[in-house]
């Protein structure tokens, strides 16, 4: 069994002249919440649909679950919340989840018991026997995440799993995903809302024109990119253009120097460099930059999120 | 299997959204209007009115309403089917379900199987209303009523798959005029092949082959109206709209057949490889 979830090699879509998606190498590691970002635009959907089999790729490679993108039955294995969930609005929720079930090869006697619970972790048990048209977004959001667990899939898709979810709905999203975590499985998150990636994903990735700009995995301290703010006296210009190996962001003003770093374990090094040119440290500060900071530094400010 | 699950769904959806019941309902207020019809003629007949008239008369009218039969089948079929693929691929609704452990054609097949189920039930009640009321009402009974409805019935199964090919490729708007501009080409085709009988005129005739060929659902229709009419239809020419002056052959039917397993054949490659 491969160690990846997901992995794609130079895979590339094109819509005519218009690319899609440039050259996308990625790896999920099995038993993760990875998150994939990027702008609008970034290709996000598109190479989900070409993980998924919704779309062929023009080029390259993907596999799922070690299977190549598409084969009909490592389905079995996939769960798949779609942005802007849609479905049969004359089935009711129980209704959904069975048809679903069905679909997906759940034994009928397992049915019994897991729609009900499904519906209840999703908290609409009070809905189950309304049809869907009469639910808001934010309940098809929850009846779409439901369907996308009921046959207990080893990787789930999750396409803006909390837009249109008030607070106490994306708690709960939260929560049901780390569950999913906690027994095994693998999900695979694309939302645009980056607190909520912040907090639940192991890992992400920033894609832009279909092409993976950087990567970070948030459980790692040393991994974590930081702002720093260093206070001294005897600063130059030569010692700050000497930290370009570790970092592109300097700016330096009389005896503050403030710089960003994509990982902290280049700190010590920089350190060093300051003291060994001279300069008299009274304050080296490293801050943690939010997911949103570093999408910004990451993607430039002008991208839209 | 999940294309039976398709089947049973889209069969399913069809009754709970009351397109079934509307167009039963539609179909039943016809049935009245058609029995209210023969009744008065009947009572319009006088004593003096021979029989062979009268019989003609009423197998005239009886033919007509098959034929409004065959008319409300062929579009309620197109009515129906036009969004089921169309509409999903273009909402996204299709991603839910092509995602799940089957191969297209199974969504493709299930859902056009559901679909046949529902033309079935359909025109077996539409046209055994036609025929029960024709027959307690003025005692006229079609020739083969078996053999015309199956024959109306393949006409409705070819529209549908001509629904399912375009609905493969364009958005629901645009399937529903393609579909309803290729019937209407039939609808004109077969008018103008059957003047053509009355005046020999082959250039005429040509036209209204050309017409089945690009579209043979009303072609079968008349040869459904061959195989149900009175045999003694035609004898008096102002009766005789559906008589054999320009009959489709057994092998239009034939080339009816293909047309539709290649129609089908067509959308069910064409879904496989299409992006969703």
């Amino acid at each position: 069994m491969t160690d990846f979830a997901v992995e794609t090699r130079n895979l590339r879509k094109l819509y005519g002249s218009k690319v899609a998606v440039r050259n996308l190498s990625l790896t999920v590691p099995r038993g993760q919440i990875f998150g994939f970002l990027g702008p609008n635009g970034a290709g996000k959907s598109t190479s989900i649909r070409m993980l998924l089999g919704l779309a062929e790729p023009s080029g390259g490679s993907a596999f799922v679950l070690g299977k190549p993108s598409g084969d009909v039955a490592v389905r079995r294995k996939i769960g798949f919340l779609p942005e802007d969930f849609r479905f049969y609005e004359w089935l009711t929720a129980a209704e959904l989840l069975r048809l679903h079930g069905r679909l997906s090869g759940v034994p009928s006697r397992d049915l019994q018991k897991r729609v009900p619970a499904l519906i209840d972790l999703v908290g609409l048990t009070p809905h189950r026997d309304k049809r869907l048209e009469n639910f808001s977004k934010g309940m098809l959001q929850r009846i779409g995440l439901a369907q996308a667990l009921i046959h207990e899939p080893e990787l789930i898709f999750l396409d803006e799993p909390t837009s249109g979810l008030d607070p106490m709905g994306r708690r709960l999203v939260r929560d049901i995903i780390r569950s999913q975590r906690d027994r095994g499985a693998t999900v695979f998150l694309n939302s645009h809302l980056l607190s909520e990636i912040e907090i639940t994903c192991d890992q992400v990735v920033f894609i832009r024109e279909g092409e993976v700009v950087t990567s970070r995995d948030l459980r790692s301290p040393q991994e974590t990119a930081a702002h720093v703010l260093v206070r001294a006296r005897n600063l130059t210009q030569a010692m700050v253009d000497g930290l370009a190996p570790w970092s592109a962001s300097a700016i330096f003003d009389s005896d503050q120097l403030t710089f960003t770093v994509s990982s902290r374990d280049v700190l010590p090094d920089i350190l060093r460099h300051l003291v060994g040119s001279g300069a008299e440290i009274f304050e080296f500060t490293p801050q943690r930059m939010s997911l949103e900071e570093l999408f910004v530094s990451v993607m430039g400010r002008d991208e839209g999120l | 299997m999940n294309l039976w699950i398709m089947a049973a769904i889209t069969f399913r959806e069809a009754a709970r959204k009351r397109i079934l019941w509307t167009a039963l309902i539609a179909g039943a207020g016809f049935l009245v209007v058609f029995g209210i019809g023969l009744h008065f003629q009947m009572a319009d007949f006088s004593p003096s009115t021979p029989p062979f008239v009268r019989y003609e008369i009423l197998s005239g009218m009886l033919m007509v309403g098959l034929y409004t039969v065959d008319l409300l089948a062929v579009v309620m079929t197109i009515l129906t089917s036009v969004d089921t693929l169309a509409g999903e691929i273009t909402s996204g609704t299709i991603q839910a379900i092509a995602t799940k452990p089957m191969p297209r054609w199974q969504i493709l097949l299930g859902k056009w199987l559901g679909f046949v189920g529902m033309l079935a039930i359909y025109v077996v009640l539409m046209l055994g209303g036609t025929i029960a009321v024709a027959g307690s009402v003025a005692g006229m009974t079609p020739q083969r009523p078996v053999e015309g409805a199956a024959l109306v019935f393949f006409e409705c199964v070819i529209a549908l798959s001509i629904c399912f090919l375009f609905g493969t490729w364009f958005s629901t708007l645009t399937n529903g005029v393609i579909v309803l501009g290729l019937h209407g080409l039939a609808f004109m085709g077969g008018w103008l092949e059957q003047m053509s009988g009355f005046t020999e005129g082959s250039r005429l005739s040509m036209v209204g082959i050309v017409a089945s060929l690009a579209m043979p659902t009303e072609a079968v229709w008349r040869r459904a109206a061959f195989r149900m009419e009175s045999p003694l239809a035609g004898s008096l020419p102002q009766f005789a709209i559906f008589s054999d002056y320009s009959l489709p052959s057994p092998q239009m039917l034939v080339y009816a057949a293909v047309y539709l397993l290649i129609a089908l054949a067509v959308a069910i490659v064409h879904f496989n490889q299409r992006d969703l």
